[in-house]
């Protein structure tokens, strides 16, 4: 079944993917980010990967406490996904590409 | 070959006691678990932990709270006095303040908490911290899901601390049958600190107990500690031996005859002395006088009231003639004043200590004891006097308790059951005889000295307590009136007994001067006597002598040829020849 999506439309999605090295676990977000931005937000989406390991900072920035973590920027209100992704169903809901239950 | 034992190294917490308790911190390099109870004082405890490190022992700190903002705390931990602001800019310490939102948050996966290894990693090394505080990573449980994973990294972080050689605490909310909630206890096992609070007939009080510490001995008891405007400061452990140097020296009562009656000297210096007895007997008088004595051989005094007002005090002694305004405006004499409930016994026994350690008195009076009593504490008062008690031994303090026996029990019973701690013992009783009421003295036990057994009445005068002399009448010892009376008969008694004696003074001397005139008189005649005497053998040897010339001129006219030697006999036998023919 391919999940309905909501009928608000944001123009632009800014996602950031927090991950710490080229991981296996962070890979696997990524790629998995890659294929539903790309079914769902073709177009209408920028994807910035943040390694904490170059950047520590950053961490504190965002609250960021578990890796991979996605944030979605904009649009606002600001939502953190963590894992890798692979619920797409739920990466969906984190999004409010669908509705929560 | 004998090894030197190698003590685990510790890192000092800064916090009073809470190092002795330890042996001197918390190990040095690995995870401690505080664990307790909501509002028992882990946050404080960790953020002393830090500020101390920072500030005394030259090791920075990181905080990360999970359950506090940066704000929040630093506004907090302000008013105990710890300027963290100033910490954070002089680079000693980074508070980093953790937010986990559960509804913000979306699980899609399989996930790991680098990013709080990474954070607490880049925070450790900007400062070069040597310290951490986890405050309280259960919030983690509660802001993730997945428990199994967070269980993993968890045990994952607390070996990485170790690696990272850092010395850590990790707080934990205090769960149903375990230490904490999510059963932190089982990965810091090196060291764990319970604290606990508590309510017991209304009054507060907070304990710390070591649980448990990996590789070292440590106090095991439940030990009180305070948390008042300089932070937390735990009680200073029970003294684990008896070792305190006795003195020889001894100190006045501020009442001379009972001085008399304790050897003649009064009380051992730094010995503890009880004074019991029911209401009304004067036990505060005895100690205002012992005060009095104190501040006048200018020994500094701490009176620890429970009952009256400082003023009330100081206007009710100077009725029996003691003012101790004058030693208050010296700084001699400090009164600290509570009501019993106003705290409970660990608070009170911690302002004690910390009242004592401010002004450093040779003489500590607290009256009453037995006012901390409030229902069925006795254990715990008796814990704690024990441990007050081992304090002023140990500074060679002298102390003195007055204690209110209740009417009906027995007198030498003591409330609480500590005269085994109390080396003089004093007793005021009140004596019912002849249908008045008065009060009566005893010593019924002082260790180290010839003491009298004697039960003495006393007087509450206006220039102070007075010991009188003791009667004892048919019905034991006299007192009041009835002592009075056997005065005043014993004072005509006396009268009598001395008027009878100037009679017989005088007879005598009557009877001396009779016999002298006599033997005067007799003298007188004897002496006439002699003179007559003495006169008629004079005539007869005048008269001998003469005859005898007259004999010689006879024989002279004779032509006898004497001798003049033997001219006596020779004119007697002349005589004789004379006669003859």
């Amino acid at each position: 079944m391919k999940p309905k999506l909501s009928k608000a439309k944001p123009d632009l999605f800014l996602l950031r993917l927090y991950v710490a090295g080229q991981t296996p676990k962070s890979m696997t977000a990524f790629a998995n980010l890659k294929n539903i931005c790309e079914e769902h937000l073709a177009g209408r989406y920028t994807i910035e990967v943040v390694d904490l390991l170059i950047n520590p900072t950053l961490a504190r920035g965002d609250q960021i406490l578990a890796v991979p973590t996605l944030v979605r920027k904009l649009p606002e209100p600001v939502r953190k996904i963590i894992g890798d992704l692979s619920n797409t169903e739920r990466v969906l809901i984190g999004l409010d590409l669908l509705p929560r239950k | 070959m004998p090894k030197a034992r190698r003590q685990l190294p510790k890192a000092p917490t800064g916090i009073q006691g809470l190092d002795e308790i330890t042996g001197g911190g918390l190990p040095k390099g690995r995870p401690t678990l505080v664990c307790g109870s909501a509002g028992c004082g882990k946050t404080l405890l960790s953020m002393e932990f830090l500020v101390h490190g920072a500030t005394q022992f030259n090791e920075p700190g990181v905080f990360m709270a999970f359950e506090e903002t940066v704000q929040d705390l630093t506004q907090n931990v302000a008013s105990l006095g710890f300027d963290v602001n100033d910490l954070i800019a002089s680079k000693k310490m980074v508070l980093d303040f953790v937010y986990i939102e559960r509804s913000e948050i979306e699980e899609t996966g399989e996930y790991d908490l680098e990013g709080l290894f990474i954070r607490l990693g880049y925070a450790i090394d900007s400062i070069g911290a040597k310290r951490v505080v986890l405050d309280t990573i259960e919030s983690l449980f509660a802001g993730l899901p997945n428990p199994l994973i967070l269980r993993a990294e968890l045990r994952r972080l607390f070996r990485w601390l170790k690696a990272k050689g850092v010395t850590a605490i990790i707080t934990g909310e205090r769960g149903d049958d375990k230490l904490t909630r999510q059963g932190l206890e089982e990965y810091v096992s090196d060291c764990v600190i319970l604290l606990d609070h508590r309510a017991n007939e209304q009054v507060s009080s907070r304990r710390l107990r070591v649980v448990k510490y990996r590789g070292s001995t440590h106090g095991t008891n439940e030990y009180p500690f305070l948390i008042d405007e300089n932070g937390i400061s735990v009680l200073p452990v029970t003294s684990l031996g008896l070792q305190q140097v006795a003195s020889t020296g001894r100190i006045s009562t501020g009442i001379p005859r009972l001085d008399a009656m304790l050897g003649g000297a009064g009380y051992y210096r730094n010995s503890s002395v009880l004074i019991s007895g029911t209401a009304g007997t004067g036990k505060s008088s005895l100690a205002a006088h012992f005060a009095q004595a104190a501040c006048l051989r200018g020994e500094r005094t701490i009176y620890f009231a429970f009952e009256e007002s400082p003023s009330q005090i100081m206007r009710n002694m100077r009725s029996i003639g003691i003012d101790l305004q004058p030693f208050v405006k010296k700084g001699l004499l400090q009164f600290q004043a509570n009501r019993p409930t106003f705290a409970g016994l660990e608070m009170h026994l911690t302002m004690m200590h910390k009242a004592i350690n401010a002004f450093k008195p040779q003489v500590v009076i607290v009256d009453p004891l037995n006012s901390f009593i409030i229902g069925g504490n006795e254990i715990d008062v008796k814990a704690m006097l024990m441990r007050l008690v081992d304090f002023l031994k140990m500074h060679q303090i002298t102390g003195l308790f007055t204690n209110l026996t209740s009417g009906g029990s027995a007198l030498e019973q003591t409330d609480i059951a500590i005269s085994s701690l109390i080396d003089t013992w004093l007793l005021l009783r009140s004596i019912e005889i002849g249908g008045e009421r008065n009060r009566g003295l005893y010593i019924l036990k002082s260790r180290g000295m010839a003491h009298s057994n004697q039960i003495r009445e006393f007087l509450l005068t206006d220039h102070g307590l007075e010991l009188r002399d003791v009667y004892i009448g048919p019905s034991g010892v006299l007192t009041g009136s009835a002592r009075l009376a056997q005065e005043a008969q014993e004072q005509a008694a006396q009268t009598l007994h001395d008027q009878e004696v100037e009679h017989r003074k005088m007879n005598l001397e009557r009877q001396r001067r009779v016999i002298e005139a006599q033997i005067a008189a007799m003298r007188a005649e004897f002496a006439a006597q002699e003179a007559e005497t003495l006169k008629i053998i004079e005539q007869e040897q005048a008269r001998e002598v003469h005859q005898a010339q007259e004999r010689m001129e006879m024989a002279l006219s004779r032509k006898a040829d004497v001798k003049p030697n033997q001219k006596r006999k020779k004119s007697n036998e002349a005589k004789t020849v004379q006669s003859k023919t």
